[in-house]
């Protein structure tokens, strides 16, 4: 929609043309939350996608991906056959509310930033361990593990003015095994619960727990869980004021469902160890 | 900013904060629509590079030096303004199959669908999940983008129930065939005009409204300053500005059958999203602005708030309408409590005695949800005054000249000082029976003396419309061990919310058809209709019948469980037949017949086609189960429904109908054309349909209450043929022979002495008229299979199945595509949708992504079957079927749930996260 608020775009063409961050400021990436609704407070855009970051590397530490690469980047991203978990980073893509025409536009940044508790990227990012890099406005940088990125909905550890620049996944956690398991109130709908769990070589089992809470929780265990233990670790990470609660799920359906398919991916993941 | 635009470079002013959509319907681009503004319902869809994009999620300085593609330049390069092209194979595809029906998500749907693969194109359902579309229910749209729609011919082709090949077929487009729309080419090229696809909706002053953040508040202080100072703000409209009186925004042939509570803008807010004023400026970015300095300039008291209907009648509740509100004007009405907005009393035979000779006694209470309309093209108006001074208005409603009536009551206006028309209607399901946009547009250019207009925001519209009325209803079924009825109770309470538009029509309705058809001699009714602080609900598809049919349905397949009894064959045992006394409540004369009847025919199809076919196996862990519910409706609303049409033979030999009813996806036009085709004895395309305007005709109630065919169909069929006699004579007159001995042929009249070209009898004009008295009735049985995950909740259908008894049909594909769509509509009801309000009364889902309405993969095909019957009422036999499929799908999925469970569920919607207890539950103790 129109912002009509908005006075003036800026099209950086690097970091040092980012301007001093004023209340009115928000970045622009690929814009499909920010232009869906009314944005009031606004009266400058910072074009992120101007400043020309390739969207993805692949090397031998891992993927990294710009802020600005799209949804749909990734989703088609062709990654080395070692790294088993990729079949998640697609699964992830398409477990966005929106069409394959949002996912072409959409960013992994804005969906990280954006911290909505189903926001897919969230929870691969938190899987697969990722680090954000984030520049400061004054030209500083710091690394945040992503788990530590999204406080709550709609709420980020991201300072006044602090910009994601890339998100980082270790090739150790893309060789893991992976799998992933959503629910919905609707068949192609928002996430009420997504959780991922992965495996090691090591037999080192983890649980990504998202949409069905506030904030992503992950738990770690040195081996694969009996399914009791699971559901009790779960129990005590999730208390009831952790549980997300809006039209997308109601609290109590969220909790059984995510502990029905934490117990899932805990069966899938032992079967095939 | 250049690009280039369907093939040609364009040089576009942009703004820094604006989308591409309105940087191209700016640039005269119509076809690009706007639905939801927030990247939901795909009707803005464009190619963008290629690529197809949500045009209202991009920024518009993004498309700079890149090339965009529109509906209008998907057949090749063009220009704006150039001659309408459907040459692209996907257009063709939408054509062949008639993949729309209102059509405003059409643009997008197929600027979307030209751009699959095939990969894509195999699962349409992730797809197509960013096009919604209300209408169609997707069955047509799948089949075209399957490229499988070519022959339209096979449209209702089931077992038993194709219409198509029903008598009198006597060419291509006449009744019993699958004519397309007239207006189809349009719709598929981008071209079809909506409200607002015109130049002058660009030019004129934009309004916006400030809206109550309160329940229920009286405004102490407006200062209009601030607002008036914003460069660009034209004027600011409040309660001081409006007129004194009252109306109703519900629209009825007698306007008093809704109580006129509501000012154009009234100082006492009564819901969250109540207009407290209006901003009219220069741009929308004025307005707006000035929206935001008034909402700061306005000084409230604020009231306790009534918002559970539950708590309406007690003695302490606070009052919606308080009469200390309105000094010095007559009180209103005197019922029991200020908060009643409308009840219904009565009993035949004595449900007591009936309930106390009952084998089996069932008692339930069920409540039915708040629903949106969620019509792809929001309310709104464009208005202005005409050469001759004319106020004017282009709206997009049902009721054009219940508009007209309303508008001229409320300034004083006589019926020749106001116009309303309409464009293309881009959907409506009864959400446009209402004035909500017009009066404040008509106040705005008469204060203004310029054009003026007001689109509402997808969020306006789901906060601050009207809405189906919710209801409790508790019920109480009686029967004999045989299973024939002995008593049915309905106790109904129905939340109208802030305002009574509707409220008695939707509780009597309610109360009305769903005992009426069954043949039971004790039956009672108590129906309260309550005013709370909440948004208005409205007429909605069904009028209060889906609601208690949900709650009846479902209470006779409990009692069909109990007595062992199939529910087909208690529904056979116990509906009403011919020869018998239609019944609700009460014993009052009533001008409802059996036209025809073939609710047997309709069970049996249902029952037959389910056992044939029951659809696949669920997978392993699921249980699946059968269920079924039937529904009768009247076809004409009561209380007068009135339709007049003109038909005229032109110079050139071509026929010109006008009526007054307006298109919105209903097929009307269709079924006028095909009339009128076989009244006169001519090629469809010689007939052209104008509509909607209080200029074509003298009158015309609207088009609700799925009378489009029944009545306007009527008019339009008698108008035919009267041209058709005036025609005959002219040219027995002419050629010195008997009236009788001529008939038309074609293009020319065939006397005994030769033929006689048409257009040498030009000019003629007829015209017909349609009361709407008698009534019949129409019937609907819905059938599903369904799969539910006793863990999770979650519900598939396996198998849907929908028989009609619409009489005679005369455009089987079109009905069959309002079948499907009413069956879509509902399912999202039964399965999806909810207006959540806050505990402060604000509406939550305000939002296509809140408030979830089926997308391609939510809905499953539905074989649609007819009955053959011809009606004595309606047009050739014909009878209504555009609002009456909706109303039996709700009980028929609880009814399969219940089946495939053991959970008996009371309300909708069955959403996973609300019945995953129940059904777990039930699954546990039923082993």
């Amino acid at each position: 929609m129109d912002l009509h608020t908005i006075e003036t775009v800026l099209r950086p063409r690097d970091r040092g043309d980012l301007p001093e961050w004023r209340a009115g400021d928000a970045c622009l990436a690929g814009g499909t939350w920010l232009f869906s609704q009314p944005q009031p407070d606004l009266r400058r855009l910072v074009d992120l996608a101007a400043l020309g970051w390739p969207p993805h590397r692949i090397d031998a530490d891992g993927l990294t991906l710009s802020a600005t690469c799209t949804l749909g980047d990734l989703e088609a991203l062709d990654l080395p056959a070692a790294w088993i978990a990729a079949p998640v980073i697609g699964a992830c893509c398409r477990a966005l509310l929106g069409s394959f025409k949002i996912r072409h536009v959409a960013t992994v940044g804005g969906n990280l930033c954006l911290a909505l508790p189903a926001g897919p990227i969230i929870a691969l990012a938190v899987a697969m361990e990722a680090t954000c890099l984030l520049w400061a406005p004054d030209g500083t940088e710091r690394r945040l593990p992503a788990l530590g990125l999204v406080l709550g909905p709609q709420r980020t550890a991201l300072a006044p003015g602090e910009i994601l620049r890339s998100l980082h996944l270790p090739a150790a956690a893309l060789s893991r095994r992976a799998v992933l398991r959503r629910a919905s109130l609707t068949p192609n709908g928002r996430s009420g619960a997504l959780l991922i769990g992965t495996l090691a070589m090591d037999g080192a089992f983890a649980l990504t727990v998202t949409a069905s809470v506030k904030r992503p929780v992950r738990l770690a265990f040195p081996a694969v869980p009996g399914r009791g233990a699971l559901i009790r670790a779960l129990d005590a990470a999730l208390p009831d004021d952790l549980i997300h609660d809006d039209v997308h799920g109601r609290p109590d359906w969220r909790r059984h469902t995510t502990g029905a398919l934490a117990g899932e991916i805990r069966d899938a993941l032992e079967a095939g160890a | 900013m250049r690009l280039t635009v369907n093939g040609h470079a364009h040089d576009l002013a942009t703004r820094p904060g604006q989308c591409l959509r309105t940087a191209l319907r700016e640039a005269g681009w119509f076809g690009v629509k706007k639905g939801c503004d927030a990247g939901d319902c795909g009707a803005c869809t464009v190619h963008l590079d290629g690529e197809p994009v949500h045009s209202c999620l991009v920024p518009a300085f993004r498309a700079e030096g890149r090339a965009v593609t529109t509906i209008e330049g998907l057949s090749g390069p063009c220009r704006a303004g150039d001659a309408p092209r459907a040459e692209h194979p996907m257009q063709a595809a939408f054509l062949g199959a008639q993949g729309f029906q209102c059509g405003f998500c059409t643009p997008g749907m197929i600027m979307t669908a030209a751009a699959l693969d095939q990969g894509r194109r195999a699962d349409l359902g992730d797809a197509l999940k960013g096009n919604l579309c209300r209408c169609t229910g997707y069955r047509a749209i799948r089949e075209a983008v399957a490229g499988a729609g070519q022959d339209g011919g096979d449209g209702a082709g089931q077992d038993g129930g194709d219409g198509a090949d029903q008598d009198g077929g006597d060419g291509a487009g006449a009744p019993g065939r699958d004519l397309p729309a007239p207006a189809a080419s349009l719709v598929v090229a981008g071209a079809a005009r909506f409200t607002f696809d015109l130049p002058e909706a660009g030019t004129a002053l934009r309004l916006k409204v400030l809206r109550s953040p309160h329940a229920h508040a009286r405004v102490t202080a407006i200062d209009t300053a601030p607002a008036l100072a914003i460069p660009g703000v034209v004027a600011v409209l409040t309660h001081a500005d409006a007129p004194p009186g009252r109306f109703s925004t519900g629209r009825h042939q007698d306007p008093r059958d809704d109580a006129a509570d509501t000012r154009v803008l009234d100082p006492i807010l009564r819901f969250v999203g109540q207009r407290v004023a209006a901003v009219v400026a220069e741009t929308e970015a004025a307005a707006e602005a000035g929206v935001r300095a008034l909402a700061l300039a306005v000084r409230y008291e604020i009231r306790p708030a009534l918002l559970d209907p539950a708590r309406a009648l007690e003695p302490d509740a606070p009052r919606v309408h308080d009469a200390a509100d309105r000094p010095g004007e007559d009180a209103p009405p005197l019922l029991a409590h200020p908060n009643l907005a409308a009840e219904v009393h009565g009993e035949v035979g004595d449900v007591a005695a009936g309930l106390a000779e009952a084998a089996c006694v069932y008692e339930g209470e069920f409540h039915s949800q708040r629903l949106q309309h969620a019509h792809l093209e929001t309310h709104g108006c464009l208005g202005w005054r005409d050469a001759d001074g004319r106020l004017t208005l282009r709206s997009s409603t049902q009721v054009p000249f219940l508009t007209r009536d309303a508008v001229c009551a409320l300034f004083g206006l006589g019926r020749d000082e106001v116009r309303v028309l309409c464009g293309r209607v881009g959907g409506g399901f009864g959400g446009k029976q209402e004035m909500l946009t017009e009066d404040l547009v008509a106040l705005a250019v008469l204060r203004t003396g310029r054009p003026v207009t007001w689109e509402l925001t997808r969020r306006e519209q789901f906060a601050a419309t009207t809405t189906r009325h919710p209801m409790r209803v508790r019920v109480k079924v009686g029967a004999r061990a045989d299973g024939r009825l002995t008593a049915l109770a309905l106790d109904v309470l129905s939340d109208t919310g802030a305002y009574g538009n509707h409220a008695g029509g939707v509780i009597h309705h309610g109360c009305n058809e769903v005992l009426a058809a069954y043949s039971c001699p004790n039956k009672r009714v108590d129906g309260h209709a309550v005013y709370t602080h909440t948004l208005p609900a409205g007429a909605f598809r069904g009028y209060g019948l889906s609601q208690t049919v949900f709650a009846l349905e479902s209470a006779l397949d409990e009692v069909a469980r109990r007595l062992g009894i199939d529910p087909f064959d208690l529904r056979r045992i116990n509906a009403v037949r011919p020869g018998e006394a239609m019944v609700s409540h009460s014993l009052e004369p009533h001008d409802v017949v059996f036209g025809s009847y073939g609710l047997d025919q309709c069970l049996m199809l249902a029952q037959e086609a389910l056992a044939a076919d029951p659809g696949p196996a669920p997978e392993p862990g699921w249980r699946a189960g059968t269920g079924m519910a039937m529904a009768m409706i009247d076809t004409i609303p009561p209380r007068g429904h009135f339709a007049e049409a003109r038909a005229s033979l032109d110079a050139d030999g071509t026929y010109l109908i006008r009526v007054g009813t307006a298109e919105f996806g209903n097929g009307a036009h269709t079924v006028h054309r095909q009339l009128a085709a076989r009244a006169l004895s001519a090629a469809p395309e010689t007939i052209r349909i104008a509509g909607a305007d209080t200029d074509a005709v003298g009158h015309d109630t609207g088009a609700y209450g799925s009378t489009g065919t029944v009545v306007a169909g009527t008019a339009v069929l008698r108008a035919a043929q009267a041209l058709a006699g005036a025609i005959l004579a002219r040219a027995a007159e002419g050629m010195g022979v008997d009236p009788a001995a001529c008939r038309i042929d074609g293009a020319a009249v065939a006397t005994p002495h030769g033929p006689v070209p048409l257009a040498a009898l030009a000019p003629l004009d007829a015209p017909g008229r349609a009361d709407g008295t008698p009534r019949s009735v129409a019937f609907n049985v819905q059938a599903f299979r369904v799969a539910v995950h006793p863990a999770s909740g979650q519900v598939r259908i396996l198998r849907s199945v929908h028989a009609a008894d619409a009489g005679y049909v005369i455009n089987p594909r079109q009905c069959r595509g309002q079948v499907e769509g009413g069956v879509a509509q509902a399912i999202g009801a039964a399965l999806y949708e909810d207006l959540r309000l806050d505990a402060h009364g604000r509406v939550e889902t305000d939002a296509f992504r809140s408030y979830h309405i089926p997308a391609c993969a939510d809905v499953p095909d539905t074989q649609v079957l007819f009955a053959r019957t011809h009606d004595s009422v309606g047009p050739l036999g014909a009878k209504s079927m555009s609002e009456s499929p909706f109303n039996p799908v709700a009980a028929a999925l609880g009814n399969a749930i219940r089946d495939a469970t053991g959970a008996r569920l009371a309300a909708t919607p069955f959403a996973p996260d609300r019945i995953f207890r129940a059904v777990a539950e039930a699954c546990r103790a039923g082993g």
